[in-house]
């Protein structure tokens, strides 16, 4: 294997893998910063470092890594890229050197994360990084809006590429009703980055202005305004979470149809309503963000009704996973675990979501760890597991080998009682007033005993993460070779060989009139 | 008073707003009526209200994972070739199967809507007879100053009995004044005043905390609403605003008002 060829590689399963391997690291440096911030949780006072701006590095570190360098990249980076070309029967992306650029761009602003750690002033920000504190704080505030920028450019023109791509390049015979759900998904999550990652940019730049150049726009001494910001901030970030969920659910509807050999419920319904209706509502609910922010009154009364009807196209998605289970033929294997757990943490995380869609409820568990339990629910820890589902359901395909069984289920049970652990927990002592983002809980401590249970639980949950990963790299490089279709789903991808060449098949497929990547009766 | 009033009007017209799609709930309004006269403390309306919502929402999710739980266990596959065996959807079976759940969820969202809109205008709404006190945070202090211009920090000394509103600004960064135990908080911001208000009953402590990242020393940013019996609160008034009168005009005038950034005009929120 020669590593120049896979530095210049164009082959979106490579430029795929590249992403993989990228957004893992940053989930590894993500993830220690998070056993340092339980570590550091487990005891009043200082215990493993007795300066606060520590734990706010880590903190913030954690917040902006996890998102922007582990669960955007490897959804709309890596699952993109290798799914797509395959799943609509094309040869390549679109554009295969802009592809490679994006993914280069990644790298760059992945390393422009990690070199948090060996900068003076490391940003201490969080990852919202709200003015006035970023443009005041000694920390590096720039260091966060660059790492910001070329992470959202790399992702902007990866969203071009894969438009036109699922445009133009389908195989004959796929039309548009004939895509995966995860294609559809995809689209939808391509077409919120188009739409709002500019804002995203134009927040970040703003505060760096403001810090070095000078600029007001939002000092109120000099007639800025700081609401701005925030509004900004999150007219982007709410999308984001989308970002990360369309995706991230297109790969539980793959998985759980192939290993239930099941057709997918009322297609659809949710392409139409679920995808469509939650493109259509992302960007008119960004206000629950800032419910205690002191925006207009009617603001947060209005974006509480539309906050609420997310349900709707969540609801119905919920519905048709659980559609497709019915009258299945279920095989137990480690990626689907994975996606049955998504179901459940994204049933507790969605409906722990609808009192945080109230602006009255939220004047008490604002920022508190009601919500950092909440969200960890409903994205970080479902996203994460939909992620792992995925890497498990495509690991034969792309390393053509098969993963150790037994080790996978070990490895999910330990994250899946792990998670549960810490994160109900958090939300427990987040209704009784315990805040997020704090070094120190000293006024607090009626909580030292969950805040233990919570860091034991981190431990679980992180030897069961450490497992999965183990458990693909020696796959990898010794498991049995796996076939061509191991799990005998009818979706495109499994009908070239296990991994695809460049090129994917020797001549372009071509389906029958009555296939649909979800006709199992036949397969 | 006069922002008081604009406020209201705002929350009115947005009311006619959301009103179209809210007064499905004519239930919603009947309350909002009759809730008029009487002091509503938010605190209590946010109990029962978040106590229903968990209620309902736990009955959503066992519900939803009961069928769940059932269709997976029943599905297990026994033979290696096997496939599943659903029924396909008809074209009149799948536009219900969208249809019915829309109504369903949108039925529910109006519902929970309407009554958090209530609890929204108790909220909002402070009563005409109350305490207002100023509140202008910093890193990493909270500085009260009364009407009668005595002025206290980390420490928020009221009646028991009397509505308590603090109108809040910052001198620096974001801070947001949390009371856990009266369920409010708000954020405080430089060049804007926002608000909140709580309803102290009986005498006893709250501790007060800083539920906006603010800075290094954020999680230690505390303080305590003091709640005393009226007497006793009168009369602690009484000693503050003789030694207010005793430290003496001249230097208040020199020593000026609280530190407030000049140029920053507050703008109505
Ligand atoms: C692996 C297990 C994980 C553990 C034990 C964990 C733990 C934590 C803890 C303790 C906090 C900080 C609480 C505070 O001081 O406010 C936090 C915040 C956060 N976590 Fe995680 N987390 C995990 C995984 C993830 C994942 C996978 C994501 C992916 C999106 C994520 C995203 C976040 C975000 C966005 C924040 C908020 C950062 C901020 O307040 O600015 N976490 N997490
Ligand atoms: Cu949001
Ligand atoms: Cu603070």
């Amino acid at each position: 294997m020669n590593l120049k060829e896979w530095i210049f590689t164009t082959d979106h399963k490579r430029v795929g893998i590249l992403y993989l391997i990228g957004s893992l690291a940053a989930f590894a440096v993500a993830g220690i910063m998070a056993l340092l911030m339980r570590a550091e949780l487990s005891t009043i006072g200082p215990t493993i470092t007795a300066n606060p701006t520590n734990y706010n590095v880590w903190l913030y570190t954690h917040g902006a890594v996890m998102i922007l360098g582990f669960q955007i990249p490897a959804l709309t980076g890596f699952f993109a890229n290798f799914c797509i070309p395959l799943m609509i029967g094309a040869k390549d992306v679109a554009f295969p050197r802009v592809n490679a650029l994006s993914v280069w761009l990644f790298y760059v602003g992945v390393i422009l994360a990690l070199a948090t750690f060996f900068i003076p002033d490391p940003p201490d920000i969080m990852w919202t990084g709200y003015p006035p504190y970023s443009t005041i704080t000694t920390g590096n505030t720039a260091m966060y809006s660059f790492t910001v920028l070329i992470l959202g450019f790399a992702s902007i023109i990866g969203g071009v590429n894969f438009l036109t791509t699922v445009a133009y390049m389908r195989a004959p015979g796929i039309t548009l009703n004939k895509l995966n759900i995860f294609v559809w998904c995809t689209l939808g999550a391509f077409v919120l980055q188009l739409i709002f990652v500019p804002v995203l940019g134009t927040a970040v730049s703003l505060i760096s202005m403001d810090k070095y150049l000078g600029t007001n726009f939002f000092d109120p001494a000099k007639g800025g305004d700081v609401l701005t910001y925030q509004n900004l901030f999150w007219f982007y970030s709410h999308p984001a979470v989308y970002v990360i969920f369309l995706p991230f659910i297109g790969v539980v509807f793959e998985v759980i149809s192939s290993h239930a050999r099941s057709a997918v419920f009322n297609y659809k319904m949710v392409v139409y309503g679920g995808i469509g209706g939650i493109v259509l509502l992302a960007g008119e609910v960004w206000v629950h963000h800032l419910y205690v922010s002191g925006m207009a009154d009617w603001l947060r009364i209005g974006q509480m009704v539309t906050t609420l009807m997310i349900s709707i196209p969540v609801g119905l998605m919920m519905i048709s996973l659980v559609g497709t289970l019915y009258k299945s033929s279920i095989a137990f294997t480690t990626p689907m675990l994975y996606a049955l757990g998504v179901v459940f943490l994204f049933l507790i995380g969605g409906l722990t979501g609808i009192p945080l869609a109230v602006p009255s409820l939220t004047l008490a568990v604002s920022d508190t760890y009601y919500v950092v339990g909440h969200f960890h629910y409903v994205m970080a820890v479902a996203g994460t597991f939909a992620i792992f589902a995925g890497i498990y359901h495509w690991f034969p395909k792309f390393s053509g080998r098969m993963y150790n069984e037994l080790w996978g289920k070990i490895g999910f049970w330990l994250t899946f009682i792990g998670s549960n652990v810490v994160f109900w927990t958090m939300m427990d002592i987040g209704v009784d007033g315990m805040p997020r983002r704090y070094y120190d809980y000293a006024h607090f401590p009626q909580f030292e005993s969950a805040h233990q249970l919570m860091t034991a639980g981190a431990v679980v949950l992180g030897l069961g993460f450490a497992i999965a990963v183990l458990n693909w790299i020696i796959g990898a490089m010794k498991g049995p070779p796996a076939g061509d279709n191991p799990w005998g789903s009818p979706s495109l991808e499994w009908t070239t060989v296990s991994p695809p060449p460049h090129g994917n098949w020797p001549s372009p497929p071509s389906v029958a009139d009555d296939w649909h990547p979800y006709s199992y009766r036949k397969g | 008073m006069h922002k008081q009033h604009v406020k209201g009007k705002m929350c009115r017209a947005s009311a006619a707003v959301c009103g179209a799609v809210l007064a499905a709930s004519s239930w919603a309004a009947e309350t909002a009526q009759s809730a008029a006269p009487k002091i509503n403390d938010p605190a209590r309306g946010w109990d029962s209200l978040w106590h229903e919502v968990i209620v309902d929402i736990t009955i959503i999710g066992i519900l939803f994972a009961v069928v769940t739980a059932w269709f997976v266990f029943t599905s297990r596959r026994t033979a290696g070739n096997q496939t599943g065996a659903s029924p396909k959807l008809s074209a009149a079976s799948a536009v219900g199967w969208t249809v019915l759940p829309i109504f369903i969820f949108l039925s529910i969202d109006l519902y929970t809507a309407a009554n958090g809109w209530v609890l929204w205008n108790h909220y909002r709404d402070v009563p005409a007879d109350r305490l207002e006190v100023k509140l202008e945070s910093g890193m990493y202090s909270w500085d009260y100053t009364y009407p009668n211009g005595v002025r206290t920090q980390n420490e928020l000394i009221v009646p028991a009995g009397k509505p308590v509103m603090l109108r809040m600004t910052s001198r620096d960064t974001l801070h947001s004044h949390y009371i856990p135990d009266f369920r409010v908080k708000e954020d405080s911001m430089p060049g804007r005043v926002t608000y909140l208000w709580f309803h102290p009953t009986k005498p006893g402590e709250h501790l007060v905390t800083c539920a906006e990242y603010c800075g290094v020393m954020h999680s230690y940013m505390a303080g305590r609403v003091i709640v005393k019996s009226a007497d006793e609160y009168a009369a602690w008034m009484k000693r503050e605003e003789t030694q207010l009168a005793a430290a003496g005009a001249p230097a208040a005038a020199e020593t000026g008002a609280p530190v407030a950034k000049p140029a920053a005009r507050p703008k109505k929120t």
